[in-house]
């Protein structure tokens, strides 16, 4: 120690020390009692505001999708239903190496090799813990061989779910459409409320019309989530005490179609490997009874997804098998509509029950060197209007359509519903074309164009040129020609059930009017020359009616889709399969009490009465119970 | 593990009341100090069971935890048995040392969170961390032969003493050590009898001297300054955690939500929560009582340090243990401040119950020297 320094006074030391360390320390108890009344301003008098805070902090509000409505046809028999299905998820935090993960899978075959670039950017993208569906159903097959490997795979799960599935595959692929899943002008379209948490939309067919009263309300789930929105199951009953109540979801409305599960099979198979379509319906009520596009597609790969490569297949087929014939295919209605111009020249006075003209096979406008041919080279010799529909002459038409004139053909045919849409209760409906001078001279630029030339009338006289319709409108006018002129908007879906009360809210069928043709005397000689058609010694289409044991009508049409060169030889087998004509059917039954009326368009057919008429037919057989059903 | 290591503590303890015993005798001779022991080990307890639930119970964390502890009560016992005189003379050598090693963290140091603060010889420590007890020690060093209350001469060469670390640790940068460290020293001179013309001097002097502090801050530390004054402003920023931390303890009440029943804490929506903002997990979960029930544990030693300052036989002893003793109290209040948004986020643990090493050791070394002066205090008459 320091000699020097003078003795210290330890005493007097220490009661400065006393005093100071009382001061300093009586300054720093201030300090935290400063933080004693902070803590009591926090968790006493602004502890509930905090309160109110934290819980909003922790509960996340969870959207439960609605169990979808089921489809029934009009037996009860279900179209369309929701099926527990195992769908494979990938939780990128749970995965080391994401990339290396889904190679293997792929080798594994559970996911497409090309789709592995998606499901990566998928993976990278979004909040780490949220799982990324990989396959929305797995095959049991692929359940079990995968549940072996499992162990390779962390961070990847089968987790079930209900998905939309169609038992009938292809039968009802283009009447009651399928869902799909959400995409992104889907989510601007529907409202978020009811939207949430629902993954799939009914995108076609009566899945997206009826989307409305098939998909429900979304409920609600009060969920603890963490600061980074991840899912904590709640363990202790202190968290989940004070969450507010849920709200459970409404489940969506079945539907019960007026489609015929056994006509429909029929119309199906009909069409086996041909491209066509064919609408049945009630004329009496307007209810469509089969609906048929062929070729068709499985709608439970748009349910459950599918891969590019497939999809890229449906879409790229020649055969064109996810469009919709039925209702957005435009056809030439060819000869078909002969009957509807029949009436409409009795009515306009364009020609009369008793007017005759000799068909030599073809016919020329005064004044041009220009030969309309008849499809009967040779001619049908002297025939009257019956006769002329019987036999479908085109001459008698050709002759007849100046007296008409193209604008009284636009007028009656729209009547009958041709060139607009029928209102079916399935969206997307094409209009199809009936043509006038005013359509032309709207639709041209060219001045020659916008004239309306007398060549083209008497075409449009044989259904061909401008016009075209579709086989539902073809279907509908056919009805109201079986109900001579009374007409009713056809219609897929007959009732609406109340999934809780099972109450059914019944479709009523919409009168549509009536095409105002007043005189019986008319419609009883087209009809019953419609009725020769098919059970008349002379009619087009006798070898499908004869010995039938109902009373039937109809009209047979073929539709030119290439125009054939003056004076050439036809000939189908020179001509590209797909450059044939189409072939058409038009008919109803029975004769005298109109039951069922089909409309059948087989796509390069050649021939109406041939190929179209015996699938009317039999569509007619199945529904009267003739045919194979036919009581012994 | 914890509940029995207290039980046995407070068995020592009755035994000892109870009458002398051999164990008592050992206890002494370990210059072991009981009442500062026990709080401590209370405190220690407590904070086991905050940090537990704090850390998403974590068996792993806790273990790590109370295996740190446990080195720094060793530690503890270790410094209780060097006399005073022997801690008074290596002095010197100890803060000098520390001077060069804060030099070498600034030079080579490694690089973590931003900041140069640990140093790698074989293991790897922050040298700050031991100028927590290298500065009051140096203070109470100069101070010991020299005229009490000092002259203005000496506290210019202890001002100097303060401020040569004080800049070292806030450069690289740990604003809230350099703050602790020195609050440890000023403390010694305000101890030693500064007159109040000085202090009052030196706190006019603070105004422009903040001005400069603001100056050399780094931009994350004027921000936390900032929001500090408007949290809401930035509430996925900077003032995301004083929001969290005031959520955490507001919506505690008074009784809390129970143990690992935190949403805040559990739910991961404090952040920090079992480092620097472990108090707003005990706000959350044990409310106003158990808030208050931990700073009367600190209250406790912090009176109990002083007692022991106040019974000191030097001057050495006495300032020492005074500054170890307040220096632990601005350690609770900064961090408490600071997490009930009073203070900026200036990263101070809470002492003892945050989780972290280095801190520990420090403290328990501190408790060690409080133990050791208050066993030689009966050598000299007072």
């Amino acid at each position: 120690m320091n000699l020097l320094s003078p003795i210290k006074d330890h005493r007097k030391e220490r009661h400065l020390f006393i005093g100071r360390a009382l001061l300093a320390s009586g300054i720093l108890f201030i300090l935290l009692g400063l933080v004693i009344v902070r803590l009591v301003q926090l968790q006493v008098f602004d502890h509930e505001l905090f309160a109110v805070k934290s819980q909003g902090n922790r509960v996340r509000i969870q959207a439960v999708p609605p169990i979808r409505g089921l489809v029934f046809d009009r037996n009860g028999v279900v179209i369309a239903e929701n099926l527990p299905a195992y769908q494979l998820e990938l939780i990128p935090e749970q995965v080391s190496d994401v990339s290396d993960t889904l190679t293997r899978l792929a080798a594994l075959g559970l996911i497409a090799s090309a789709d592995i670039p998606r499901f990566e950017a998928q993976s990278g993208s979004g909040q780490r813990f949220k799982p990324v569906t990989l396959r929305l159903r797995m095959t049991d097959e692929e359940i079990a061989s995968f549940a072996i490997q499992r162990p390779r795979f962390p961070g990847v799960n089968f987790q079930p779910r209900l998905v939309r599935h169609y038992p009938h595959d292809e039968l009802f692929a283009h009447a009651v459409g399928y869902v799909g899943a959400l995409n992104t002008s889907d989510l601007q379209r529907l409202d978020p409320a009811r939207y949430a948490g629902s993954s799939h939309t009914g995108k076609t067919g009566v899945e997206s019309s009826f989307e409305d009263d098939l998909h429900g309300n979304a409920g609600f789930r009060h969920l603890i989530a963490n600061a980074r929105g991840r899912q904590i199951p709640a363990n202790t009953t202190e968290l989940l005490d004070s969450l507010p109540m849920d709200e459970t979801p409404d489940p969506g409305s079945n539907i019960y179609l007026s489609l015929d599960i056994e006509l429909q099979r029929v119309a199906f198979d009909a069409l086996e490997g041909r491209r066509g379509s064919i609408v049945a319906l009630d004329p009496t009520t307007g209810e469509i009874l089969a609906l048929v596009s062929a070729p068709s597609f499985d709608p439970n790969l748009f349910a459950v997804g599918m891969s590019t490569a497939q999809y890229d297949e449906l879409q790229n087929n020649l055969d064109r098998p996810l469009f919709n014939r039925a209702v957005r295919g435009t056809y030439p209605p060819g000869s078909t509509i002969k009957p509807m111009l029949s009436l409409a020249a009795l009515e306009t006075g364009a020609t009369n029950l008793t007017r005759k003209t000799v068909c030599i096979g073809y016919f020329q406008l005064e004044g041009n060197e220009h030969r309309y041919r008849d499809w009967k080279p040779q001619g049908h010799g002297p025939v009257d209007l019956h006769d002329a529909i019987a036999q479908s002459c085109d001459v008698y038409f050709y002759e007849i359509s100046g007296d008409l004139g193209i604008d009284n053909m636009h007028e009656y045919l729209t009547r009958f519903g041709l060139g607009s849409q029928t209102g079916v209760d399935v969206l997307g409906e094409r209009t199809g074309l009936v043509p006038s001078k005013e359509w032309k001279r709207n639709n041209f630029r060219d001045h020659d164009n916008k004239r309306w030339y007398d060549g083209e009338t008497v075409i449009a006289s044989i259904g061909q040129g401008f016009m075209l319709a579709t086989p539902l409108q073809l279907a509908s006018a056919v009805g109201t020609l079986a109900l001579r002129g009374s007409r009713f908007r056809p219609h897929m879906v007959a009732a609406i059930e109340d999934p809780l009360s099972r109450e059914k809210t019944l479709v009523e069928p919409v009168w549509l009017g009536n095409v105002g043709i007043g005189n019986e005397l008319y419609w009883d000689n087209v009809l019953e020359a419609m009725h020769n058609v098919m059970q008349g010694p002379q009619g087009t289409a006798r070898a499908v009616g004869f010995g039938a044991p109902y009373e039937m009508a109809g009209k047979s049409g073929t539709a030119q889709i290439v125009s054939i060169a003056q004076d050439a030889e036809y000939n189908e087998d020179e001509i590209e399969e797909r450059q044939r004509d189409h072939a058409l059917f038009i008919s109803f039954a029975p004769y005298d009490d109109p039951r069922i009326a089909v409309a059948v368009i087989v796509e390069n057919g050649s021939s109406g009465s041939n190929i179209a008429a015996p699938i009317a037919k039999a569509v007619m057989d199945k529904y009267l119970k003739y045919g194979d059903d036919a009581p012994e | 593990m914890v509940m029995m290591r207290l039980s046995k503590t407070q068995r020592i303890y009755s035994s000892r009341s109870s009458g002398e015993s051999s164990l008592s005798g050992l206890i002494r001779n370990l210059n072991i100090d009981i009442p500062l022991l026990v709080s401590l080990l209370l405190i220690c307890g407590f904070g086991l069971f905050v940090l537990y639930s704090a850390a998403g119970e974590s068996s792993e964390l806790l273990i790590n935890q109370a295996i740190r502890m446990g080195v720094a009560l060793i530690v503890m016992l270790i410094v209780a048995q060097l006399p005073p005189d022997f801690l008074r003379r290596s002095t010197p050598w100890a803060y000098f040392g520390g001077l060069v090693l804060l030099v070498l963290v600034l030079t080579m140091g490694d690089i973590g969170q931003g900041a140069r603060r640990w140093l790698n010889i074989g293991i790897r420590f922050q040298p700050s961390e031991a100028m927590k007890l290298a500065v009051p020690m140096m203070m109470a060093w100069y101070l010991h032969d020299r005229d009490i209350p000092p002259k203005l001469g000496h506290i210019t060469v202890i001002a100097v003493l303060i401020a040569v670390p004080t800049y070292l640790i806030a450069k690289q940068p740990d604003l809230g050590t350099s703050i602790l460290i020195a609050a440890s020293g000023v403390i010694v001179i305000i101890l030693a009898g500064m007159s109040f013309k000085v202090i009052f001097g030196l706190g006019a002097l603070s105004i422009p001297g903040a001005f400069l502090l603001w100056s050399f801050m780094q931009d994350y530390q004027k921000q936390r300054v900032l929001t500090l004054f408007n949290p809401d402003s930035d509430p996925l920023g900077a003032g995301y955690n004083i929001i969290q931390s005031k959520i955490a303890i507001g919506s505690g009440g008074l009784f809390g939500k129970g143990w690992t029943n935190g949403s805040q804490a559990q739910l991961e929506f404090l952040p920090e929560r079992h480092t620097d903002f472990i108090f707003a997990v005990l706000g959350e979960e044990f409310g106003l009582l158990g808030v208050i029930g931990l700073l009367a544990l600190y209250m406790f030693v912090i009176g109990r340090g002083l007692y022991i300052a106040v019974q000191a036989h030097d001057t050495y002893s006495r300032l020492l243990a005074g500054s170890i003793s307040l220096t632990f109290l601005v350690y609770v209040f900064v961090n408490t401040a600071m997490v009930t948004g009073l203070v900026p986020v200036v990263g101070v643990p809470l002492p003892l119950v945050s989780f972290g090493g280095t801190s520990m050791v420090t403290l328990m070394a501190g408790f060690g020297i409080l133990m050791s002066i208050h066993s030689y205090r009966k050598l000299l008459p007072h």
